[in-house]
């Protein structure tokens, strides 16, 4: 009797256990950043110091897999042939695409007001428009959608508040804000799974997205020595020491490999 | 048997088979990503059919069947109430009943609570444990039910049917394992560890009930079932996870990725039950004292 009441409490534990692990999976890691603490506000220097750099690539490119959206006529119809995945997009001078760079540690102690103009975030042809971008903690986010069909907006947060709001073809822009940094929050939409933007959400406004030349620039840096993260949502995250003279521009180059 | 009774078993197979459905369908949902992909419960969008497009085909469809086998589950209960004349077995309809209920109730909470993990978990066991109690009543209102048990006289037997009891216990436990993988809420690797556990515990129990009973139809028929049903798990249980590996870098669910998985989750619900079944098997057949024997026999056995 008493090993069958233990059996019970070890298969309730089991069950419990399950319900309350926290998250090791291929999916954003739960990232613990220290929240900055109460500091006058101070308007980013003008014509301060500058890092910039690229993000090279080594090794077997990527294949880019065809989305099939076949699923939903109203995002096939959008496109003469099925658009390419953009999980890890090796551009043809050998660098890498939708890096989010931002500054990880060695800034003053001082808050930097979010701006006042939203991030925003494109519903069009069925893909998020940028799939990686960056924001600011308390700025507005504004998802639009420009499909001729409905959308779930659906972030994946760890430490940010989870939400989740359907939007109408060409409906009204969902405004958000992320309250807490955050590297990175995966959005979703549930009804076609393809689609994912990942928000980089930092207290800072010193970050920025590799582009189509894998080139990044973050501009108007006090004088210092800062440490550098460059996240992609395939590949491990990097880091870099940089340092930088008042006025100075550093260079800085990440190199991933495949 | 008469009409009645045969009908109302057919009724009950029927029952199962869409339970199974239901459990395939609901597992398709979470391998198409398209929990969520419907806001609102218990409507759609505000309606009772929303345009059935993208993720909401499956979710909605989803709901559809877990509303038909809700419907079906309320026909057998109150079938079983009037006209069983078991009491456990008109007990058993009514817990049939408000297992799916509460197991709807639990489908709303994860909509409206954007999947909570330990509902989600929830929701996956008690539509395995739910799934095993159709099967459950397909057996007990069968032919073969109503023939009496063909008792074993135990040899060396009286401490094993207790061991047997834990096989669906520790199958329940590998449920909620690989729930808790599916919900990212618990890393692979204590799945991976539970299968061999589980894989064990049925070879240890069907083995040894196949030893002591070689010649007992019911016994040998659900052990080789349970046998075949675990190794048919194990395999799909790597082809899923192989095939997860090779599409990761893929921007969606893939096909071959989701089959594997649903068939996975649909091969789980079936050892969950054929689990229940051989307990309830060795039970009646196998247990000195069984209360129901309407005639005894003694098969010998070598």
């Amino acid at each position: 009797m008493i090993r069958k009441i233990l059996f019970v409490c070890f298969l309730i534990a089991v069950m419990i256990l399950a319900g309350c692990g926290g998250s090791t999976t291929t999916e954003t890691k739960k990232e613990e950043l220290k929240q900055p603490t109460a500091a006058p506000a101070v308007a980013p220097e003008p014509g301060g110091a500058a890092i910039e750099g690229k993000v090279a690539f080594v090794g077997a490119k990527p294949a880019r897999t065809p989305v099939s959206m076949d699923a939903t006529p109203q995002c096939s119809r959008q496109h003469s042939s099925p658009p390419l995945s953009e999980v890890a997009i090796v551009n043809d001078n050998g660098t890498l695409k939708n890096v989010f760079v931002y500054v990880k540690a060695g800034l003053p102690n001082q808050t930097w007001p979010a701006p006042k103009g939203p991030v925003t975030i494109d519903q069009s042809g069925c893909m998020y428009k940028p799939h990686v971008t960056g924001v600011m903690v308390g700025q507005n986010v504004e998802f639009l959608n420009n499909d001729p069909t409905n959308h779930n907006v659906h972030p994946l947060p760890m430490v940010n508040r989870e939400w989740n709001q359907s939007q109408a073809p060409k409906g009204d822009p969902i405004i958000r804000t992320f309250d807490k940094e955050e590297i990175m929050v995966p959005i979703k939409c549930n009804l076609h799974p393809w689609m994912r933007v990942y928000v980089g959400v930092v207290s800072h406004p010193f970050f920025a997205v590799s582009g189509d030349d894998g080139a990044f620039a973050i501009k108007g840096l006090p004088a210092g020595e800062y440490t550098l993260e460059a996240w992609h949502e395939r590949f491990p995250k990097q880091e870099l020491k940089v340092k930088v003279d008042a006025a100075g521009v550093a260079k800085a180059e990440f190199t991933f490999k495949g | 048997m008469d009409s009645h009774t045969i009908w109302l078993h057919r009724y009950s197979l029927l029952l199962a088979c869409m339970t199974l459905f239901l459990v395939v369908a609901g597992g398709t949902v979470t391998s198409k990503e398209a929990g969520l992909s419907v806001p609102d419960w218990p409507l759609s969008y505000g309606q009772i059919m929303p345009k059935m497009k993208g993720g909401i085909f499956y979710e909605h469809g989803h709901r559809m069947v877990a509303t038909t086998v809700g419907f079906m589950t309320i026909v057998i209960a109150v079938w079983l109430w009037r006209s069983d004349p078991r009491a456990w077995m008109r007990w058993l309809g009514l817990a049939a009943l408000a297992g799916v209920i509460v197991q709807g109730v639990l489908g709303g909470i994860t909509v409206l609570f954007l999947l909570p993990k330990p509902v989600s978990i929830s929701h996956a066991c008690l539509a395995e444990l739910f799934f095993s109690t159709t099967c459950a009543i397909a057996l007990f209102t069968s032919p073969g039910w109503k023939r009496a048990p063909v008792i074993i006289e135990p040899q060396g037997w009286s401490s094993r049917p207790s061991s047997i009891l834990w096989l669906p216990v520790a199958v329940l436990a590998q449920v909620a394992l690989g729930a808790a993988f599916r919900h990212k809420a618990l890393d692979l690797v204590y799945h991976v560890l539970g299968a061999a556990a589980v894989t064990g515990l049925v070879l240890h129990a069907c083995i040894t009930l196949l030893m002591h009973f070689p010649r007992h139809e019911a016994l040998r028929r659900t052990a080789f079932s349970l046998i075949a049903i675990t190794f048919a798990q194990v395999f799909l249980g790597v082809a899923a996870y192989m095939s997860r590996v090779a599409t990761a870098g893929d921007p969606q669910p893939m096909p071959v990725m989701v089959l594997f998985t649903v068939a996975h989750v649909a091969m789980g619900a079936l050892t969950m039950a054929f689990s229940v079944l051989l307990v309830i098997q060795v039970h009646r057949h196998a247990c000195p004292g069984n209360p129901e024997p309407l005639r005894v026999e003694y098969a010998s056995h070598a």
